[in-house]
């Protein structure tokens, strides 16, 4: 077990590393002046004094060669640089924006369980009924909603319609920002921080609360099929039971999986979500970055959100040999 | 993928038996019986229905649209729907409907050529690293890794933004990282065909590997690929629509529906109309690519469901 955590965190290390290496390269190695690219962009004439200072502060002069080692020399000691557009350091801004997405992730993931798992139990539980029929088709629907688009339709259903029809005030929810940044507890908002936080949080989970609804109801199904479940039947527990100590616990598993591998998803969902209501977390950064062409913010988050990546997919690896301890990690690799 | 094994099992049995045969078709389950399979799903048929009604109106929208997509109405600003305009006007004073019926044509465009670009790469590095094995397929899945390592809108947000703002570039962008998923579908068939007895009799009778590996492999790797490659439409789409609206797709005033809904965001308020039916046709069209695949999937393979 030890050996295979070590393994695995090895792997990550040289994935990483050809992965910010081939981002950085693709700033660097394609046509085009750098500094003209980073100062403005390919498709416009930038300001040649924005050129001149890109040149400046990233060295451009210097050969390709030579920047890829700084590059790497700087970020080795956990120095992201700075940011191009504010001067800012990016180690303080990565941990500034990474609490923000923290807390939206966290809300999001309590949805995702909570709703996901009950949606899709209560769906295999009466399966083939027209509330099982509906639950499906309102899945895959929920699955196909451009989270974008999404996120405006809940702006203006929750926050434009009350005001419009001036519905009492308790039921206007905000639309735009973090709002007065209160927790307790690290995650739980008080005083009206509640009004900013859950329609970002809805949003964000969506999708991904669909999936596992789907993945839910699909390994909820397999299970009822299983003998065990029938020896808990035939030995007198009730129904509830049955479902939930028995039947639940090993339909769960996949759907562990399935919150991991969807970590990547729930990012792209995360950078929709935070530009759509303007949420001041890593994702917003990182489209406000590739907007702007602000390499060190890019590349700095980027690997941030890089490392998070793996470090969930090494986690849900694992978790599988605590929740099913049938499974012995590190013997049987494809 | 579970429903593999069974599968390729009973088909290498088969294969073995007319390995002379000239043109040598994989035994898939007849195209009838799949059909009438996939028929019966409800939802399925209707989401075929839509996508056949969308191609329709992509190819004749110059005579469907009353108005081009860049052609504005002087003075009809933000205008809510009405028999002149049925969704409504946007900003600059143009036709949302003509937009959104031209916008199809972009969709279908980039979800279509994309999937294709994506299916081509992830099929042939899935074969080969399949196929061949050893350092070879080391190499492929690291590479692989590497990509996946990257979440995938990060990905194609910062290739996109290197490429420039277009529709073919957003093509590109998606086409070469759309396969990472594929490849690794194909390469698991692979390992399992690799070891049936047809695959040796076809190695033994000294065909060439390109041979084995296009005219008798892939026809029986290809069922989980249909099914990839068929919600991967919608979700290319959907990624499309989220470049787009990120600013990193084709700019003003290409009607792309991601574009559309990014303009609507600022008058949300006093015009949902410009976001509602761009935002409801992206919408429409990523599930029925959704209902198709889920019906294809269970039409394919009646054992899972």
């Amino acid at each position: 077990m030890f050996a295979y955590v070590i393994r695995r965190l090895l792997l990550v290390i040289p994935t990483i590393f050809f992965a910010l290496s081939f981002l950085f390269l693709l700033f660097f190695a394609l046509p085009g002046d750098p500094a003209t690219l980073l100062a403005g962009g390919a498709d416009r004439t930038p300001d040649a004094g924005v050129v001149e200072r890109a040149r400046e502060r990233y060295g451009l002069d210097d050969s390709l060669p030579q920047q890829f080692v700084d590059y790497w020399g700087r970020t080795i000691q956990w120095d992201l640089g700075e940011s191009f557009r504010s001067g800012r350091s990016v180690n303080d801004l990565l941990g500034e924006k990474a609490v923000n997405s923290l807390r939206l992730a966290i809300w999001a993931i309590l949805i995702e369980i909570i709703f996901g798992i009950s949606i899709g139990v209560w769906s295999a539980v009466r399966r083939y009924s027209l509330s099982d029929k509906l639950t499906t088709i309102g899945t895959a629907a929920a699955s196909a909603i451009p989270v974008f688009v999404l996120g405006f339709v809940l702006q203006y259903l929750f926050a434009v319609v009350p005001n419009k029809q001036g519905w009492p005030e308790w039921t206007h929810l905000r639309t735009q920002g973090l709002g007065p940044d209160t927790w307790t507890f690290f995650f739980i908002p008080t005083g009206e921080q509640w009004r900013y936080l859950i329609l970002p949080a809805f949003t964000l989970a969506c999708v991904s609360t669909a999936l596992a609804a789907r993945m839910m109801r699909g390994s909820m199904l397999e299970v009822m099929r299983a003998d065990f479940l029938r020896t808990a039947r035939s030995k007198g527990l009730n129904e509830r039971q049955v479902i939930t100590r028995h039947g639940l616990r090993n339909a769960m598993l996949p759907v562990i999986t399935l919150i991991g591998i969807d970590f990547g998803t729930v990012i792209g969902a995360a950078v929709l979500t935070e530009t759509v209501f303007s949420w001041p977390g890593l994702g917003s950064a990182i489209a406000d970055a590739v907007g702007e062409r602000d390499l060190p913010v890019l590349l700095g988050l980027t690997l941030a959100v890089t490392i998070a990546f793996a470090v969930v997919n090494l986690l849900v690896d694992l978790s599988y040999a605590w929740f099913d301890p049938r499974i012995r990690l590190g013997k049987d690799e494809t | 993928m579970s429903g593999l094994d069974p599968l390729s099992a009973g088909v290498g049995l088969e294969d073995a038996g007319d390995i002379e045969g000239d043109t040598m078709l994989a035994p898939k389950p007849l195209r009838a019986d799949v059909w009438r399979r996939f028929r019966k799903n409800r939802l399925a048929l209707v989401g075929l229905c839509f996508i056949i009604f969308l191609i329709l109106v992509a190819i004749f929208a110059p005579l469907i649209a009353p108005y081009g997509f860049a052609e504005r109405t002087p003075g009809a600003f933000r205008e809510p729907p009405s028999t002149t305009h049925w969704f409504g006007t946007d900003t600059i004073g143009l036709d949302v409907f003509s937009r959104v019926v031209y916008g199809a044509r972009i969709s279908l465009r980039v979800g279509i050529i994309a999937t294709a670009i994506a299916v081509v790469i992830g099929l042939v590095l899935g074969a080969v690293a399949g196929y061949f094995g050893g350092k070879t397929d080391g190499l492929i899945m690291r590479v692989t890794d590497v990509f996946l390592s990257i979440p995938y809108i990060i990905l194609a947000i910062a290739i996109a933004s290197v490429f420039g703002k277009s529709v073919n570039s957003v093509i590109i962008v998606l086409g070469f990282t759309g396969w990472l998923g594929l490849c690794r579908i194909v390469r698991a068939s692979f390992l399992s065909l690799n070891r049936l007895e047809y695959v040796e009799a076809a190695r033994s009778l000294g065909f060439s590997n390109t041979r084995i590996i296009f005219r008798h492999m892939l026809p029986n790797a290809l069922q989980p690929v249909i099914v990839y490659a068929t919600i991967s439409v919608g979700s290319i789409i959907l990624a499309e629509a989220a470049l787009s609206f990120l600013g990193v797709g084709p700019t003003p005033p290409t009607p792309a529906w991601g574009l559309m809904v990014a303009e609507a965001k600022s008058t949300l308020a006093v015009a949902p109309h410009m976001l509602f039916f761009p935002g409801m046709a992206i919408f429409l069209t990523v599930l029925a690519f959704v209902f198709i695949g889920d019906g294809l999937r269970d039409a394919l393979d009646p054992k899972l469901k």
